[in-house]
Order: structure tokens, then sequence, then C-alpha cells
């Protein structure tokens, strides 16, 4: 009696289950999935949770940006939905994800999937299936060089290694003799940096005398400093995410090292600048050389440019939790521009080719950027954002500094 | 009926269940249900360690990313086709294992989670230090792939495999010394029951499933990377194992289905709550269910 | 080349400090009741995360810490009475897991509340520099390294010469005849927890401001508060903050004169750390060596 209760339940159980699975739908990938008469459906991955979970709030900027764009009109008439889900940045959950996305939500493109080994490990399900993954949010250079065994992967950042390259220009243009220190964050971010800034400077005169790396788990990196401090180089380089290129700043002064210091601009927004001030007075920060293309919603001398009070309209009517002066939301934000850019190409009945013809053809001025950043993008060329300003940091602001430079030229 | 037969009818309705599965599922579930697989002989490897030995190890990602590993340079350098290069990888995750087992058997309870927690957070800036061999920081991606069923097939497969030789090996006298050593170690050796072998044993045969299971993980992502096994995944393990049911094993299958799906489910409600609900399920079972729910359903399957 | 040394060990000091505090709150809840804390450094940026929120509403800075302490030593007490009482005679794998249960959630409901955003912290401690002799110090460091022998100061006599504090080891220590002679045992080890996290927080506040505040801003600092109090022996206070500002140095040293290990292995040379002394002196360099009766 209990035995064919049991064998009961277990029946029960059984079709419960199937029928829940098999229930899911699945649809064939076509051509424009994803693209209804009403709305477009994209997806993203960003980590919410785990150790990078900082960047999550990207996400804010992006959704404030749509859900600005679907109140006024959407694109030629249709809503932009996106759907963007959390991987903890660990690549075995992208790929699951992705593919939920695309075969079960069905989604026309993914948009800003963020981290290198992400982005890696899904490019070559969507190449394979011909899904856009578009201006996605890191900088390896890698994914600029590909264009023919991956065309279906586009970046957004400017690359790590154009942007030290951009830094090793000034250098070279500046003092032929330098000598040079870096402090780098070792993982692909710090690694390409070190590659693009030697490359720039190779046979140019100035030359690297000692490099010094920390994991993201160091509590510090006083005794990196020291260590190039020690190296007698008389030019630094911080290739660090914003707390320890903080911590770099504040212990360069403390060890009384005053070397011209060039410092990426992930770590150049104003409020880490100021915290780098405060702990280690003006000589910790004043002099620092950084080159931005995107505007820093806490610098005081961008609040009157119109893409920040655009973006500030933005955020007080759509933004929801998202804190203006965390740089990552108007990251987002100019990310987002870009992409309901690419999508109004696409045309009014927009295929998933005809958005990657879009997205491989722009020429854009974004009002998110510093002024004279521009953004294009050639099927052969897939690095939309070479250019960037050079700034340099003088009573407590960064101030442009010399002009746009290019690292295509 | 008689007992036996009872007890072998759940069996034969979850290998029913498991094998008709993939075919009615949609790609991206079976791809889904592929990782619990993976996920499933890595917590049956805690089965084994903690559950019937009672070591307590925090440390099985670093097993995982050793087998991942592997199969990848053996995949990436020298062409092996990932089949192959599965039981490598666990032959190798065998002897690291061994090793750390010969260290473990001076470390007790809290301390053996210690050192094991150091351990899994040494794998990451390990992988990176040496580059030249695991790629560093970019990864290595794996020359192939394999479609959703296959690798279902294979993780289950194997997983299954691995449930069978479980059971064979705890049901003798094996399974018995290891759980007299767990329950008193001191009155088991003055029984006769060496607890060095064991233990060791216990260890290597636990790191080998977890690198079997890291080198399936592996092969579903065609991809590995410092970031894929981190200190998050042995923490992730432990959880499993713990609301699957410590010395079960029904509870290694339901640990991985539950590690696998739970933060997917999740997410919907809010990305922070997987955390909180992890966390929170983990003590309550530990205060109110410490059998886990496999231990649960045996409980009232009983009734 | 001498003053780079002494820079270098000044450093290595100050970052010790910080280690030796964490390690000092390990200690103390090891002590009250044979736990290995591994959600010590959640409680501790939770309580930051609190001083935070106080500061952000306006309160003066000091006012601040002084109610985080407070809130903190009756969140510690909370943790026990609810979570720990019931599995205080437990198995050590029932005592494990709960404690990275609390890891876990605590970390989940801080993310919940605050969201991961990295924020700057004020640091209580003036930013001027000192110099001594040919060394430059700064106040921070100066003050870390102050602070944490000063709490130290304070669990010595505490432990050492108040009856609350002798109720407290007897408890830990001899439960049973501790009962006997009135000794409330339960609220003794509330009051570890408590005492534990209130060293935690007071570590997290004087970390904030070096490592920015963010939910997982103590995982990379545990692993290393977990060799300190290996290393000087789990059960001794002096040995934790001993071990930790040995550690400190150490690590600094070793990252920059030996260049295989350089500074991304420090990290797995923690590691190695903990395995050899549990391996070779269990008790620490400061403990006390136990025999267990079968």
């Amino acid at each position: 009696m209990h035995f064919s209760r049991r064998l009961g339940v277990l029946a029960i159980a059984f079709t419960l289950i199937a029928g829940y699975f098999i229930g899911a739908p699945r649809v064939a990938l076509g051509d424009a999935p994803g693209v209804t008469s009403t709305q477009i459906l994209l997806g993203g991955t960003h980590p919410f949770s785990g150790p990078a979970a900082a960047y999550g709030t990207i996400s804010q900027g992006i959704n404030a940006y749509f859900a600005y764009v679907n109140d006024n009109g959407g694109v030629n008439g249709r809503k932009i939905v996106y759907k963007d889900v959390d991987d903890g940045y660990n690549p075995a959950q992208t790929v699951q994800l992705v593919k939920q996305l695309a075969e079960q939500d069905q989604v026309f493109a993914f948009f800003n999937t963020l981290g290198t080994a992400p982005n890696v490990a899904i490019q070559p399900y969507l190449n394979q299936n011909k899904i856009p993954q578009l201006f996605i949010s890191t900088g390896a250079t890698q994914f600029g060089l590909e264009g023919t065994k991956y065309p279906y992967t586009l970046l957004f950042n400017p690359d790590y290694q154009s942007e030290a390259q951009i830094f090793g220009k000034d250098l070279i243009a500046h003092n032929k003799n330098a000598k040079v220190a870096i402090i780098y964050q070792n993982d692909d971010f710090g690694q390409d940096y070190v590659t693009g800034f030697q490359r720039a400077i190779a046979g140019k005169g100035p030359t690297v005398v000692k490099t010094a790396s920390y994991e993201v788990t160091d509590a510090d990196v006083g005794s990196q400093m020291q260590a190039l401090k020690a190296s007698g180089a008389d030019t630094l380089l911080i290739a660090a995410t914003p707390k320890f290129a903080v911590q770099s700043m504040v212990i360069k002064a403390k060890l009384g090292w005053n070397p011209v210091t060039y410092l990426t601009d992930v770590s150049a927004a104003q409020f880490l600048m100021q915290a780098a001030t405060k702990a280690g007075g003006a000589g910790a920060t004043n002099g620092i050389v950084t080159a931005e293309y995107v505007l820093d919603p806490t610098n005081a001398g961008m609040a009157g440019a119109p893409g920040m009070k655009l973006y500030r309209q933005i955020l007080s009517k759509y933004g929801g939790k998202a804190d203006p002066n965390n740089a990552f939301v108007l990251y987002g934000m100019a990310a987002a521009y870009t992409m309901v850019d690419a999508l109004k190409h696409a045309g009014k009945n927009p295929t998933r080719d005809s958005l990657m013809n879009a997205a491989l053809h722009l020429n854009e001025k974004n009002p998110f950027f510093i002024d004279g950043v521009t953004l294009s993008t050639s099927p052969t060329d897939r690095f939309p954002i070479r250019q960037e300003q050079l700034g340099k940091y003088m009573n407590g602001l960064f101030v442009p500094y010399g002009f746009v430079i290019d690292a295509r030229k | 009926m008689n007992l036996q037969t009872r007890r072998l009818v759940p069996v034969i309705a979850a290998v029913v269940l498991f094998s008709v599965l993939p075919f009615m599922l949609p790609s991206f579930l079976t791809f889904q249900f592929a990782f619990a697989g993976a996920y499933a002989c890595a917590i049956l490897g805690l089965t084994v360690l903690t559950g019937s030995n009672g070591q307590i190890s925090l440390g099985q990602g670093a097993f995982m990313a050793a087998g991942g590993y592997t199969l990848a340079i053996l995949a990436h350098s020298a062409g092996w086709p990932p089949e192959l290069a599965i039981p490598i990888a666990g032959v190798v995750a065998f002897v690291l294992g061994g090793v750390v087992g010969l260290i473990a058997l001076r470390l007790t309870g809290a301390y053996l989670a210690l050192a094991t927690f150091a351990l899994a957070v040494s794998v990451s800036p390990l992988i990176k230090r040496f580059g030249w061999i695991t790629g560093g920081a970019q990864g290595v991606t794996l020359p192939f792939s394999r479609d959703s069923r296959m690798l279902y097939a294979e993780t289950w497969g194997i997983a299954a495999l691995l449930l069978l030789v479980t059971w064979f090996i705890l049901r003798g006298r094996i399974g018995r010394s290891l759980r007299a050593i767990r329950d008193n170690e001191i009155a088991a050796a003055s029984f006769g029951i060496n607890p060095v072998p064991y233990k060791t044993f216990a260890f290597a045969l636990s790191a080998a499933y977890a690198g079997i299971a890291g080198a399936l993980v592996a092969t579903a992502t065609a991809y590995v990377s410092p970031d894929t096994f981190g200190l998050q995944l042995s923490l992730t393990l432990i959880i499993g194992v713990v609301i699957g049911g410590l010395d079960s094993l029904w509870g290694a299958v339901i640990g991985g289905l539950v590690v696998e799906f739970l933060p997917l489910a999740a997410q919907s409600i809010n990305v922070a709550a997987t955390s909180l609900v992890y966390g929170i399920a983990l003590i309550l079972v530990m205060i109110l269910m410490p059998g886990g729910i496999a231990g649960a359903l045996r409980t009232l399957s009983r009734r | 080349m001498i003053s780079e040394l002494a820079e270098q060990v000044v450093s290595g000091l100050a970052t010790g400090a910080i280690i030796a505090s964490m390690a000092l709150a390990l200690v103390l809840i090891y002590r009250s009741m044979n736990i290995i804390n591994f959600a010590q450094g959640e409680m501790a940026m939770f309580s930051t995360f609190i001083a935070y929120t106080l500061i952000g509403r306006g309160i003066p800075i000091w006012i601040a810490f002084a109610l985080t302490v407070l809130i903190a030593f009756g969140g510690g007490v909370a943790i026990e009475r609810i979570v720990i009482r019931p599995i205080e005679r437990a198995s050590p794998l029932t005592l494990v897991i709960v404690s990275l249960g609390l890891l876990i959630s605590i970390n989940g409901l801080a993310g919940w509340i605050w969201g991961y955003q990295v924020h700057a912290f004020p640091s209580p401690f003036p930013q001027t520099t000192l110099r001594l002799g040919a060394v430059e110090l700064s106040a921070q460091d100066l003050g870390v390294i102050v602070t944490c022998l000063g709490m130290l100061f304070v669990l010595w006599f505490f432990f050492g010469r108040t009856r609350l504090g002798l109720a407290m080891r007897a408890a830990a220590v001899y439960p049973t005849e501790s009962r006997v002679l009135g000794i409330r045992v339960g609220w003794m080890l509330a009051l570890g927890w408590g005492l534990a996290a209130v060293v935690g927080a007071i570590s997290g506040v004087m970390i904030a401001p070096i490592v920015f505040l963010e939910p997982n801003m103590m995982q990379g600092l545990v692993v290393y508060a977990f060799a300190a109090a290996v290393l000087g022996g789990i059960d001794s206070p002096v040995g934790a903050v001993v071990g930790g500002l040995i550690l400190g140095v150490a690590l600094n040293l070793m990252g920059t004169y030996i260049s295989f290990i350089g500074t991304d292995l420090r990290l797995p040379a923690a590691f190695l750390i903990i395995v050899l002394v549990l391996v070779i002196r269990p008790s620490g360099f400061f403990g006390k060596q136990s025999v267990t009766r079968v």
C-alpha cells in the first residue's frame, strides 16, 4: 500500500516537472527575433554580485537612458527592453545565461556584456549563431583585432593599449630620456596597459625600468610603491583600479617621491582625486595626467557641458536609485546612447545583419563624451573610440592639457 | 516487494527521468542541467570527504581548478579531445588531493577548514603567476564545442558512474571505516582502523571527483580563466552538500541541482538575494535539518 | 638602502596592525567558545557601513564611531544568542558551516541594503606625516598601530584584572563548574561575541579609509588575519597582535626582496604559513600547547 502510493507520488512529480520544463518556450533562431512591432529586446550580463559587483551600477545608467528614449518615441516607434542578468563575473555562468537569453528570451542582440573573461567565453557561441555582441564593456585590445574570426563582436571602451599609447606619445613628446616605473593590476587590464605602453615607447627613447603588480585581493600597494620608488624612475604609470590608484597616489606623496605621473582614466574620477588629495596632500595629485573620453559627473569643471545637464535631467526622472555621482552610471548612459544610435541606423525593420552593418558604420558625436572625442567604426576598424583628451590635475581639477590625441595616428 | 527492491524504485525512476529529460527540454535548459551534473560530481566528493569522513574542506574549488586547467592545457596545447582528458584531470587532482590529504592529517575540524579556505583563495594568484602554462589572466579558450545534449550525457553519465563507484566504496569496509573515523577517530584507531590511509584516500578521492567536475565545467564552458574557480565556487559546493544532505548520495544530486538552479531563480527576486538566501538556508539547515533535503525526504518517506 | 628597508618595515607594521586587529577579534571568539568565526570580516564591514550611514546623516565622526561600537556590540550579542546558542555544543562541522552561513548572509545583506558601489570613508586620524630620523611615518599608520596596541591593552586588563573578564575566561574553559559558581555561562559567551564585534568594528573603521568601503572590502584581509591568528596562537590575544605585525612586515619584505614571490604570491604565501604553523606547531608561538583527553 505504501509502495504504490509512493510510486504514484513519484509519477505525479515526474509529470509536473516534465510539464514545467516542456512548457518552456523554444523557438528557432531567426534573423530578427526579439523585434516585434512594439519593442526590441536586448540582453546583457553584468556582475551584480561577487567581487566585481561595483561594475553592476553601469546597468542603472543604461536603463535610465533607455527609459528616456522610450518615453520619447523609442527607436522607430519601438520601445527598448533590456534584460540584464547577473553572471557574478564567472564565465561559466555567463555562457549559461547568454544561451538562455538567446534561446528562451529570444533577445535581438547582446549589449554591453561586461568583462574580458566573460566576453571571451561567449564570443564563439554568439558569433556561430550570428547574434550581435555589441559595445562590450571591456577594454581588452584583442576584441578589436579579431574581426575576421568574430565579426559579430564589437568593443565600446577605448582599448587599454590605445590609452597607454596615448600616454606614451605624450611622454615621448615631453621627456625622451624618461625612466618609467609602472604599477599595474595583475589581470588582462593591467597587462594590456603595460604592453601598450611599452609598444608606444619602443625605440623612441623612454625606457621602463621597473614594473610592479598587485592583486585585487591585496589590502594595499605600499610595498609595490616603495619598490618602484627605489628603482630611481622619474615617471610613473598607474594602471590600477580606483582604490589601488588612490593608494598609489597617496603613498607616492608620503614617500616624498614626485615622478611625472600618468593615471588611467578608469581611476581618474574627481571624487577619487579628492580622496587622494585629502589623504596625501596636494603633492599626491598635483600634476597628474590622465586621458579621458567620457564626462566625469564629479568634475565641477564639466558641470556646464550640455551632456552633463542632459545626464542629470535623465537621471532625475528615470534614474531611480542611481547615484548621479557614480561615473559608472554615466558610462552606462554613454554606451546606451551608442546602442540607440546603432539601432536607429539599423532601419525601420531591423535584422541582426542590418544592426551589425549599422554598428560597423558609425560616426557619432556622443553627448556624454568630452568635446572633441568622437566614436567611429568601419568594417576594418573595430576600435570605436581611439581618441582621448589629456588632462592635467591642477589646483583641484583636471584641466584639458594639449589636444585630443588619437591613438590611430 | 522487499526492502531492497523498494529502495531501488526511486533510483530507477530518477534514472528514467534523467535519461528522458534532454529530449524534452529546450537546449539552453539541457545546457544548465549539464552544469548541474558537473557540480553534482564535485559535491559527491564532499559527500565522501565531509559527509562520510568528517573532514571539512573549503578548498574543493582548488581541485576543480586543477582538473579544469589540466583539461584546458591538454586540449589547447596538445589537441586532446575532452573525453580523453577528463580521466587525466581526475588523476592529476587525485595526486594533488593525496598530497593535501597527507598534510591534512595534522589538521582537524576548524583548522582544516581554515587551511583549505586559504587554499581556495590562493588558487587565482597561482594560476596567474604561472601564466606561461595557464594562460594567466586571459584564460584559455578550448578549440572544440559540444552540443548541449552531448554535454548533458557526459556530465550525468559520469556523475552516474561516480555515484555507482561511491556507493560500492561506501557500503563496504572502506565506508564503515571512514564513518568510524568520522565519529570517533581515536576509538576507531583503537579498533585497529588506521586513520592515515583512509583519511588520505578520502581526500584524494574527493579531489579526483572535483578534478573531473572541473574538467566537465571547462568542457561545457569551452573556456577557463582564474575567475571560473574562485573562492565563491568552493563555498557554493559546501552549501550544496549541506543543503542536499551530507552523508547521502541523493544529497549530491540534489545539491548539484540546487547549486545550479537556485541562483537563477533567486535573481528574479533581487540579485543580492542569492547570497542572503544561501546564507540563511545554510544556517537553518544546519540547525533544524542537519540531514539536508535528502535527510528530510528520508525521514518523510519513513512515515 | 637602510632607510628603504626601514620604510618597508614601517609600512609593514601598519598593514600588520590592521591584520592584527582582525586577528584579535578572531582570537576573542575562539577563546570564548572554540569557534573560528569566518564571518568576522563581514561583521566588521557591516559595522563600518553603519558608521558610514550615521556619518552620512550628519552625525559628527567620533559620535558616529561611538554609536557604531555600541550597535556592533549589540549585534554581536544578538548573533550569539540567536544563531550560535542553538548549536553551542555541536560538532566542529556544524560550527564551521553556520559561521560560513553568517559570512554569506551578512555579505548579501550589506549588498542588498547598500549596493556594491565603492565609497570613500573619512579617516579618524589626521592626515599628516611625522619624521623619525630618516624614516617618514604617517599619522594614519601610527594611529592604527597605537589603536591596535591600545585595544590589546584594554583586553588584557579586562580579562586579567577584572572580575567580569575572569568570569568570561572561566565560562569558556570550565562551563559546567562556572555554572555551579553562579556564572551565567550563556551570557558570558554572548559577551565574548559582543566584544569581538566591537574589535571588528574598530578595525573596519580604521581600514575603510585605505581600502575604501564596499561589501567585499574585507575579503582580501581575512586570510591574512587567519594566518596571523594561527601564527601567534589562536587562543592568545598577544600572539594575534604579534603575529599580525610580524606577518605584515614579512609579507612586505618577502614581496620586495624575494622576487620569486613578488607581490602576487602573497596570498599563497599566507596559505603556506597557515599550513606550516598548524602542522609544525599548532598552538602557534604564543598559544598554550593543549593535550586532548580521550
